[in-house]
């Protein structure tokens, strides 16, 4: 038996993602191969040697200069046939599962996303997360292949010494593939996001207008943290999707997460439930966002966020 | 143009998700329906398509006879004409619903015209999958990009956009072709009374689904560990600042 795991990087730069698929991996099968696409890709092959991975097949071909769904989808689905791995594994991440559809779809093979648990066996037993983690599911996979993606920051990387030695694996791919390579560019200008700020102010409902977002800016602006929102926000046109925290929003993970006038609802909370402290601001006592948080201030948002501005200019001054 | 969409009815939980006794399915007793957000918003790029450039839109739906709820929302808001795919039971596994979905547009495509552009959300929102559109793309034989952001028809393509962590990429794709719809690509607009009376009238077409099932069998549903917090109450109204800014401090945020 050997897994064969999917490398993601971007025009070189490897993806941290990959070294937890390589981690999934070695919990299933000790004979750990890799797959690079790209020959960019190729300065990877030490790392990923030092992540567990016995052998590197690097793919070169012009068609694969960036990222492009169909393209990578077909080299896997030709390494499968290629080299017989009894797995094939990916980070779930978005690239990761959409290579692994597209895979699936040209072996005709199923795939299981985002996996939490896997046993091995003929048929696969495995968890794995729907409603974008607030539930889960027990599933059987049943195949030639198993083609399968792991949760992202579920399995934690770690280093396992192997060879890492690095083969060329050549591939017939036709040039047709590159109508869904990426085409362009527009580079985003560095510092903090939502997704690496280590204060979020969360602003929900409660908030009430786009005005009323100035003191949650001007809070978050002082703790050198970003403002995020909830979909009852976005969805009044008060603020933009990319503040939107939540399942189909962006998931944060800051040291604390001020959460202010938002329910919590089950969408909202994962992609909050990662922070490590959350504080809940409500009217309500009985609000989710209150009873899961760590910390709650009780009262009219509108009110305690201007105190607690004014509270650290007054100790910053002091 | 022709458009496409694919979307799936879906339960509208609140707090908390509650599994059914027999671990099949989300416990819907007390529950509304809706379709992702990822999907309206995929209904609301068709909608505007079709309104710059002409043409005509449909949406379509695998599920319950139920699933005619999310049919005429849609066609609420604008969309021409819809399809149900119905099943007995609430989901099908997604070889099988792509199998269903593929030999639909077929039939749709023999009956009125290629589609120029298929939509699907980025991942349905119960089951999350992440491949019901890539399968169908490729049964198809068409282009598909998921995770898309911005849609924009340039003669016979589409310029469309997606958000990376590096900044935005932008795909050039060849018509007619696939595109998965993320949350965030346009503010889908709200029906009016109007759009709600025509949406009762539009006449659902239905096609019976066919596709053998695929190699993923759920066995059953089961509840995240859930994290349990005594909440720690640091006060009521602006008087509760100062013990705030002090737990600021404790974390070491006051910089
Ligand atoms: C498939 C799916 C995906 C979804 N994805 C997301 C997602 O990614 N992100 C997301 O956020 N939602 C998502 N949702 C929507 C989600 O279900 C909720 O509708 C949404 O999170 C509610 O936003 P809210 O908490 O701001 O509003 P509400 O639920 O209306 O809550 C407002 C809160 O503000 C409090 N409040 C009001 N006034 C004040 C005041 N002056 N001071 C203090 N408190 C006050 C109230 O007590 C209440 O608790 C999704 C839904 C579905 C079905
Ligand atoms: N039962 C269904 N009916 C119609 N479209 C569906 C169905 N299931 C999935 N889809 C479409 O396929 C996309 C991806 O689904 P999934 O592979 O389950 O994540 C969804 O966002 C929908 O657009």
């Amino acid at each position: 038996m050997s897994v064969l795991v999917v490398i993601e990087h971007d025009r070189g730069a490897l993806s941290a993602a990959s070294l937890e698929a390589l981690a999934a991996a070695r919990s299933i099968d000790a004979e750990v191969h890799a797959l690079t696409l790209g020959i960019a890709a190729d300065g990877l092959a030490a790392e990923v040697g030092a992540h567990g991975a016995a052998v590197v097949h690097q793919v070169h071909h012009d068609v694969l200069s960036d990222f492009g769904p169909e393209a990578w989808g077909e080299c896997v689905a030709q390494a499968v046939r290629a080299l017989a791995p009894s797995a094939v594994l990916a980070c779930g991440t978005e690239r990761g599962n959409e290579v692994m559809a597209q895979a699936a779809a040209r072996l005709d093979l199923p795939f299981v996303a985002n996996c939490n648990e896997i046993t091995v066996g003929e048929v696969w037993n495995i968890v794995r997360v729907r409603w974008g983690g607030s539930l889960l599911e027990q599933c059987t996979l049943d195949a030639t292949t198993k083609l399968v993606s792991v949760t992202h920051h579920q399995f934690e990387a770690a280093e396992a010494p192997a060879t890492g030695a690095a083969q060329s694996l050549s591939l017939e791919l036709t040039s047709s593939l590159a109508r869904t390579v990426v085409s362009d560019r527009v580079e985003r200008a560095a510092g903090v996001t939502l997704a690496t700020a280590p204060l979020v102010v969360g602003g929900g409902r409660g908030v009430g207008s786009a005005e009323a977002f100035a003191p949650l800016e001007e809070l978050a602006g002082l703790l050198g943290g970003v403002v995020g929102c909830s979909r009852a926000v976005t969805n009044n046109g008060w603020r933009n999707h990319t503040d939107q925290v939540g399942q189909t929003g962006t998931r944060i993970a800051p040291d604390l997460y001020m959460a202010c006038g938002i329910s919590g609802a089950i969408q909202h909370w994962v992609g909050a439930m990662a922070s490590k402290k959350i504080l809940a601001i409500n009217l309500d006592t009985e609000a989710n966002m209150v009873t899961k948080a760590d910390y709650a201030v009780i009262g009219d948002l509108h009110k305690v966020i201007p105190a607690i501005t004014a509270e650290i200019q007054r100790r910053k001054s002091a | 143009m022709k458009v496409l969409v694919c979307v799936k009815r879906v339960p509208a939980p609140g707090a908390k998700i509650n599994i059914a006794a027999d671990g099949q399915a989300v416990d819907t007793a007390y529950l509304a329906f809706t379709t992702s957000p990822h999907e309206e918003c995929a209904v609301e790029a068709a909608v505007q398509l079709v309104e710059q450039h002409g043409g005509e839109s449909t949406v379509l739906t695998l599920g319950p006879a139920e699933a005619d709820e999310q049919l005429r929302y849609a066609a609420s808001i604008g969309v021409n004409k819809a399809v149900l795919l119905p099943i007995d039971v609430a989901d099908w596994d997604p070889q099988r619903t792509a199998a269903a979905i593929t030999g639909a547009i077929r039939d749709l495509e023999s009956a009125g015209g290629a589609f120029d552009l298929i939509l699907f959300g980025n991942e349905s929102a119960d089951s999350g999958n992440f491949q019901v559109g890539v399968r169908v793309s490729h049964a198809l034989d068409r282009p598909m990009v998921n995770g898309i952001k911005g849609i924009e028809l340039q003669g016979d393509s589409v310029r469309a956009k997606r958000e990376s962590e590096a900044g935005i990429e932008v795909y050039s794709v060849p018509t007619p072709c696939v595109l998965g719809v993320k949350e965030g690509i346009n503010l889908p607009r709200y029906p009016t009374l109007k759009g709600r009376l025509a949406s009762k009238k539009v006449e659902v077409g239905q096609v019976v689904p066919q596709g053998e099932a695929g190699g993923q069998q759920m066995v059953m549903l089961l509840q995240a560990a859930e994290q349990v917090s005594q909440t720690i109450m640091l006060g009521t109204g602006p008087e509760a600042a100062p013990a705030v800014v002090d737990l600021l401090e404790e974390l070491g945020l006051l910089k």
